[in-house]
């Protein structure tokens, strides 16, 4: 593949000069004519009976076209996988999030104006806000309809017999590490427009990750609502950051649909920065029960988990991440007896979403760093342990992964030259080294029955082609990876290519933005539609040119025969031949990729991907011990990428997940007290800023990915997956403390330090 | 509501003039996007945390979003739709374009207008000094390590 023109270069972003100039449309800046404002009042308990609920002066402020409650929701209508959630909530209110009335009016203004004028009384009911004792017999119900606060979604893998393993193992650890709440920070808050049409078709101007799922959620609400059979077009705005914030649908959309219903006028709705980080979902927080073991030289022989997940108050995607913690649990590092069970329970929480990772950095937060426990047991480098037990092409894991492409090994060499791991490792001088590996989905994953993604191109009669895709542009870079590979087949430039990717319309059907896969789902779906068309067009210019069409190539839009380059015909005369001739042909394709991976069983095993993607990061931090603050001095991100379409992008994808890890690792987290979030705000909020960078170096390994397109795995979450526990294991091999709860803050490593101080000194007292 | 008095004021928004009539309490945020249609200038967060609603008075960053309109009289402000000149990016975007600077985008005009404030300052920026320099202007995408290489492809140019 060395004759690559566009695929394997570093092509810039094809939406970047629009961004750069101001010229995108984000849904802050989409004005319609005659839209309203809307504008959401949440209750101010995490638990309460609502005794009083009166929107009358509200109504009566000039300029306000509506008040709705939960008395104007038809048929009890509720969201959500286990349809627990009401888009207005009536008679009680369940966390700090639940809306309870929602305002149309002419400006934000007035909208804003009409909140604080609808009285609301209140009867505080106690609330319960830690999973462990909602679990609990006699705990206080968050939904009095249901038996108990354990969600009726039980999670549990078996591989092999873990109780025999345990007995046989040289070595066995066991220990209790616990993740945070922390949220997506897009920079572009949440909204959308509503707007409905005479006949009642539904227009939805969006930041949706996924368009064709949500498309149906508003056909279903929308026939709830008393309009059944109704039209639902989506039109994506510039999406403002999604990290698996926008996949699922929200109060606030149906909430619009109400109003645009009620008033007949489109009705937008703008989160405020406060309104983004209470009313929206966070990564699911965890409590997670570990132990592992090995034989006498290192082999794993068992890893049991036991997890316990705060559901909140409603069902989101959250309490299906479990789905994707088996991936680490069963398959990181090759481990043959496997135990996992996680328990969702609801609280007077905030409930989560996916976000980055869906799961994954939780749990391998507990593996990685459990792993390193158990290698000092065991007497082994940490990194001896890993290497004995890495993944290889070709495996078979528990969960009955079929792994094809691994560039695990390669990727932890690569740390461990970078790192200068034998020089740096066990120095115990305030410095240290630490590594943690990864398992993503690379090759799609089948969480849905279906893993596809539609294409179609068509060609104009110049060699301009239009790609319909349904694949959404979340920032990542979607668009341009697209580009790239619809340009290398049909041997056209990059700026011959336009993409369009943001209307239901014209778009085709795709599953979302989600679980890594843009790349190579997607690409490959645009792959084998380019094919078609190529195909279509060799058969135009064979005829035209009097030869085999398996003997002519296309380059810089030029038809030539590959035995005589002279031998050509300008691929625009091709085109026009097509279309000009009489019963000429129209040269589009259309095609449809479902990857060939499979749903869970019963038993939630089955390849859930075509491939998965592989990665080690590597850290050496220093500690200070007089005020626990840590501080990274390298951090290596090696990661198998199959082949990287746009080593440029790629980086962007690495680096931005490694710092959003980092931040994950050693600052965010979302102080709650009794379902309040108390640091709603980017001051509070630590996310990190540009000094807050430590040095960052991206490694790409490539190791050719037969199934996916030219070679290429998924790369949009796995940069943030390892980084918390390479961390956490640096900041032990610096000063011997074993950190257990994310976030890692200074407070936390000090108390550690006292702790182990004590301790030490207890010891040598005795 | 009660209506606010209104104030006329002249504001120069990239070298152009225009008359505003406003309440004494909108925020030049507010009026770039509202009243003159410049919605490149983003709101993040609107109490001055992020920086996407940077823009440049009298050359120097300013959070637009924290900064009343009235207060603008005889300033100059450019935004981010002033950079470009006769349909040609402006260095400091083409650099933002060519090193991959920009994902999701939002934090881009904000960023934009901080590092090229920082550039008209200092041309030969070391990497330290455009890392504070633009650790107000929050970015969830990139991790920052483009943005600082793009404002560092251009240190030391002619401009």
């Amino acid at each position: 593949m060395s004759d690559l023109t566009t695929v394997g270069k570093k092509i810039t972003k094809r939406d970047a000069p629009l961004k750069v100039t101001g010229g995108a449309t984000y849904i802050q800046d989409l004005k319609i004519p005659g839209m309203l404002y809307g504008g959401i009042l949440y209750g101010q308990y995490a638990h309460a009976k609502i005794l009083k609920l009166d929107t009358a002066r509200a109504e009566r402020l000039p300029g306000v076209t509506a008040v709705i409650t939960a008395a104007d929701v038809p048929n009890d209508f509720r969201f959500g996988i286990m349809k627990d959630n009401p888009p207005l909530k009536g008679g009680r209110v369940r966390s700090t999030r639940d809306e309870i009335a929602a305002v149309a009016a002419t400006s934000a203004e007035i909208a804003a104006a009409a909140l604080e004028l609808i009285e609301v009384e209140y009867e505080e009911l106690p609330g319960i806000f830690d999973p462990l004792e909602a679990m609990k017999e006699g705990a206080p119900l968050v939904h009095e309809e249901m038996k108990s606060n354990i969600l009726k979604m039980p999670w549990k893998l078996v591989c092999g017999d873990v109780e025999s393993a345990k007995k046989e193992s040289a070595y066995v650890v066991s220990d209790t590490f616990r993740t945070q709440w922390v949220t997506h920070c897009c920079l572009g808050t949440s909204g959308c427009l509503a707007a409905l049409d005479t006949s009642n078709n539904l227009t939805m101007y969006s930041n949706t990750q996924i368009p064709s799922l949500a498309q149906n959620d508003y056909i279903e609400a929308l026939a709830a609502f008393g309009l059944k059979g109704r039209r639902v077009r989506i039109i994506q705005c510039t999406i403002g950051g999604g990290f698996g914030s926008k996949l699922d649908t929200y109060a606030y959309e149906y909430i619009a649909i109400l109003l645009s219903m009620k008033t007949r006028k489109p009705v937008k709705f703008i989160f405020s920065r406060e309104e983004e980080f209470f009313a929206t979902s966070p990564r699911q927080c965890s409590i997670t029960k570990i132990s592992q073991g090995c034989d006498k030289d290192g082999r794993l022989t068992f890893r049991e988990v036991e997890m316990v997940l705060d559901n909140g108050a409603y069902t989101s995607w959250g309490a299906t991440t479990p789905s994707v913690m088996m991936m680490p649990i069963s398959s990181l590092y090759k481990v043959p007896n496997i135990k996992y069970v996680a328990q969702c329970v609801y609280t007077n929480n905030t409930y989560s979403q996916a976000m980055r990772g869906y799961g994954n950095p939780q749990a391998t937060f507990a593996i990685e760093s459990s792993l390193d426990q158990l290698a000092e047991k065991a007497g082994l480098d940490p990194y001896e342990l890993r290497f004995r037990n890495a993944n290889e092409p070709g495996e078979l894991t528990p969960q009955n992964f079929q792994v094809t492409s691994c560039g695990m090994k390669e990727c932890m060499a690569e740390v461990v030259k970078r790192l200068d791991w034998k020089g740096k490792k066990g120095n115990g001088n305030g410095r240290g080294v630490g590594m943690a590996s990864l398992i993503h989905v690379g090759g799609g994953a089948r969480v849905y029955k279906s893993d596809g993604c539609g294409t179609i191109i068509k060609m104009d009669d110049r060699g301009k082609v239009d790609v319909l895709t349904g694949a959404t542009e979340i920032g990542q870079g979607s668009e341009t990876v697209i580009a790239q590979i619809v340009a290398e087949v049909l041997g056209v430039t990059i700026d011959d290519i336009n993409v369009i990717n943001n209307d239901t319309d014209v778009c085709p059907w795709d599953v979302g933005a989600h679980a890594s896969r843009s790349t190579f789902v997607a690409g490959n779906s645009a792959l084998g539609a380019a094919q078609k068309i190529r195909e279509k067009m060799l058969a135009v210019a064979a005829q035209n040119m009097g030869e085999d069409p398996a003997s002519l190539d296309i380059k810089n839009g030029v038809v030539f025969s590959m035995q005589d380059k002279e031998k050509s015909m300008p691929l625009s005369k091709v085109l026009r031949k097509g279309h000009y001739t009489p019963g000429g042909k129209m040269f589009m394709a259309e095609h449809f990729y479902d990857p060939p991976n499979e749903n869970f069983d019963k038993e939630f095993k089955g390849n859930l991907s075509v491939s998965y993607a592989y990665g080690v990061h590597g850290v050496e931090v220093e500690v200070d011990r007089e005020t626990g603050q840590v501080k990274i001095l390298n951090y290596i991100a090696a990661h198998d990428v199959g082949k990287a379409i746009n080593p440029m992008l790629l980086e962007g994808q690495i680096y931005g997940g490694g710092l959003m890890g980092i931040g994950y690792a050693l600052g965010e987290t979302m102080i709650y007290e009794k379902g309040h979030l108390k640091n709603g705000n980017f001051l509070d909020y630590k996310m990190p800023t540009a000094k807050d960078v430590p040095p960052v170096q991206a490694v790409i390994v490539e190791t050719d990915e037969q199934a996916g397109p030219f070679g290429a795995k998924g790369i949009g979450e796995p940069g943030l997956v390892p980084t918390a526990p390479a961390i956490a294991n640096a900041i032990y091999d610096a000063v011997g403390v074993r950190i257990r709860e994310l976030p890692i803050t200074p407070e936390k490593v000090l108390r550690a330090l006292q702790e182990k101080a004590q301790a030490d000194a207890g010891r040598s007292g005795a | 509501m009660k209506e606010m008095k209104r104030y006329s004021l002249t504001l120069t928004v990239n070298n152009e003039t225009h008359a505003v009539v406003t309440p004494p309490n909108r925020t030049l945020l507010e009026v770039l996007r509202d009243d003159l249609q410049l919605t490149g200038t983003k709101e993040g967060c609107g109490e001055g945390a992020c920086g996407s609603c940077t823009v440049l008075v009298d050359g120097q960053p300013v959070r637009s979003c924290l900064t009343l309109a009235v207060a603008m009289e005889g300033r100059k402000i450019t935004t981010i739709e002033g950079l470009a000149q006769g349909g040609k990016l402006h260095p400091i975007q083409a650099a933002f374009v060519e090193n991959h600077a920009i994902q999701c985008g939002f934090c881009g005009p904000g960023m934009i207008l901080t590092s090229q404030a920082l550039l008209n300052d200092n041309p030969t920026p070391a990497e330290g000094e455009i890392r504070r320099a633009i650790s107000g202007n929050v970015c969830r995408c990139t991790g920052y390590a483009k943005i600082v290489k793009a404002v560092q492809s251009l240190a030391g140019e002619e401009r």
